[in-house]
This record gives structure tokens, C-alpha cells and sequence, in this order.
């Protein structure tokens, strides 16, 4: 059975107050090199495969995985 | 004709004996609970999402309760210009549900926020602040780690315009939670659909530290005599 992998971020127009706290955190710790901390989901499914399987995942990322109006997805199927 | 209201639960709802002693006991109204596996208002003239953690806030808060039952007799219900006042939690699954616009999301400051915070009233033409003088202040207590109200420009444009945003924290400095223009409740374009993180039901009594919030409980009452 294919294994998709699903990455939910936030729009980048969004304030990630956690990403600042964590980008903070790196510098504390000497990272001074690290301009931008983003931080999102990441989920993994076990779906049956089939012609329809892409058009369900953005289907199911659209409905539930993600809120459209402050996330995006992307998605691999490997099989 | 006595208005009746609905008070919804999900696995995960704290907030609905307060709602629902706010409205029997202060308000003196006839009030039922709704469990979430039911789609049967029970012949509600006003339909109360309460706070609290349904299932758990797990994936996005609000998230999961927004596909319950009983959340597709609310949708019916609310497209039949039936009146319901999503409450903190309830605000998050009224948004998830695209019954409001937006959505809500981690407070700035990263902190759970729970202290009474000064809410101005900005729009009283409306059946849940047709009792509040416009400007009005209410002091209302808050408690949320995800109550930044969020928009695109289009959206808050249109917001403003139509006079949905209903009440604002009274400053930048009161805003507890980074939401964009100090926004702490809305409407739907209709205006049957309300939707504020502030939590009025705990605002009912005066032991509690301020009675502010029953005036729109009374609002809603008077909207549906």
C-alpha cells in the first residue's frame, strides 16, 4: 500500500510566532546564521492505491489536513 | 414566546455548563444540551458553541468537531437564518466550518492568556449587541492560546466595510493574542452567525467579576420575541 507524505506549512504571509521563538533559540545556542524558522506538520498516510488516489489526497488535504485559509500542502506518493 | 437555546457539546467541550447556567439560571431561559452524534436542535431558536478543547484541539482546534452530526444541522440551521454564537472554541469551529470568515491561530505572545479584557462595541445594529450602546466597553474575560484572529486584506476589507466585526479588544494593548486590527468578534455577512474568543457566558455574574456579557444573551433574547 503507497505511503503518502503530506507537509503542511503555513502561508508565508503568516506570522510564525513559533518559528521566531525557536529561530531565537538557535542563535542562543550560536546559530547566527539562521535567517528564518518555519515550523509545520508533517503527517504520514497509508492509502490504498488506485487512479483516483491524487485527486483524494488533495481532497482530504483540502477538507481536514489543512486549513486553506492559513496553510498549504504538498504531497508524495511512494510506492 | 420564550426564546430557547441549544448549547452544543463535543468531546471536549468545558465550557457548556457555564453557557448553560449562564442562560437557565442568569438569563432564566429555556436551555438544552446538544451531544455532538445528534442532529436534532431540538427546536433551539439560538444555537451556543461553547469553549473549551474539542477533541483535544488535536490537528488544528476546531478542526474535527466542525464534521460532527450535529455541526450539518447547524449549517441547515444557520442557512435558514437561524441564529448561533460560536464562544472560543466554538468561534474556531464556526471558522473551520466556513460559517465565518478567517481563522484562528497561536496567540502571538505564545502564552495561554486567561484575565478580563476590555472588548469596545463596535457594531450594535446587530440581534447579538442590539442592547449595547455603540463604543460601548465590556469587560469580558479571556482564556485561549489560539485566539489571533486572522484575514487576508480582502477579507478584513470587506469585514469593515459591512460592519461584521463586531467588537474589537479596547487597544493595542489590551489585545491579548496579536489579532489582526485588535478583532475579537464577528458576524457572518448575513448576521445570524456570531462568532468571539471572549467568553460572555463567564461574564453573567457579578460574583464572577463582571456581569457585562449577559447584556448580549439578552440581545439574542430580544432578536427572537
Amino acid at each position: 500500500m503507497p505511503l503518502v507524505k503530506i507537509a503542511i506549512t503555513l502561508k508565508p504571509t503568516l506570522l510564525d510566532a513559533q518559528g521566531r521563538v525557536v529561530q531565537n533559540a538557535l542563535h542562543s545556542l550560536g546559530y547566527a546564521g539562521v535567517e528564518q524558522v518555519r515550523i509545520g506538520k508533517y503527517m504520514e498516510l497509508n492509502v490504498a492505491d488506485g487512479p483516483e488516489i491524487d485527486s483524494q489526497i488533495r481532497d482530504m488535504c483540502e477538507k481536514l489536513l489543512a486549513n486553506p485559509v492559513i496553510e498549504e500542502y504538498r504531497y508524495e506518493v511512494v510506492r | 414566546m420564550a426564546a430557547r437555546f441549544g448549547v452544543v457539546r463535543f468531546p471536549g467541550s468545558n465550557c457548556d455548563q457555564d453557557a448553560y447556567y449562564a442562560i437557565k439560571d442568569v438569563l432564566g431561559k429555556p436551555v438544552e444540551y446538544l451531544w455532538h452524534e445528534e442532529c436534532d436542535l431540538k427546536g433551539s431558536d439560538i444555537i451556543v458553541i461553547p469553549g473549551g478543547f474539542s477533541y483535544g484541539d488535536y490537528l488544528r482546534c476546531g478542526a474535527i468537531a466542525r464534521f460532527s452530526p450535529v455541526m450539518r444541522a447547524v449549517q441547515d440551521f444557520a442557512a435558514n437564518g437561524g441564529l448561533v454564537l460560536g464562544i472560543c472554541n466554538g468561534f474556531q469551529v464556526l471558522c473551520e466550518a466556513h460559517l465565518l470568515p478567517g481563522a484562528l491561530v497561536r496567540n502571538e505572545g505564545l502564552r495561554f492568556v486567561c484575565k478580563h479584557v476590555p472588548l469596545r462595541v463596535e457594531n450594535n445594529r446587530t440581534k447579538l449587541t442590539s442592547l449595547c450602546t455603540e463604543g460601548q466597553t465590556l469587560c469580558i474575560p479571556v482564556a485561549h492560546g489560539e485566539g489571533r484572529y486572522v484575514c487576508d486584506k480582502g477579507t478584513l476589507a470587506e469585514l469593515h466595510d459591512r460592519g461584521q466585526i463586531l467588537f474589537r479588544y479596547e487597544s493595542d494593548q489590551a489585545n491579548p493574542n496579536g489579532s489582526i486590527d485588535n478583532i475579537a468578534g464577528i458576524a457572518n455577512d448575513a448576521f445570524n452567525v456570531f462568532g468571539m474568543m471572549p467568553h460572555p457566558e463567564r461574564a453573567c455574574d457579578l460574583s464572577l467579576g463582571s456581569a457585562d456579557g449577559l447584556i448580549l444573551f439578552q440581545s439574542l433574547v430580544q432578536s427572537v420575541n
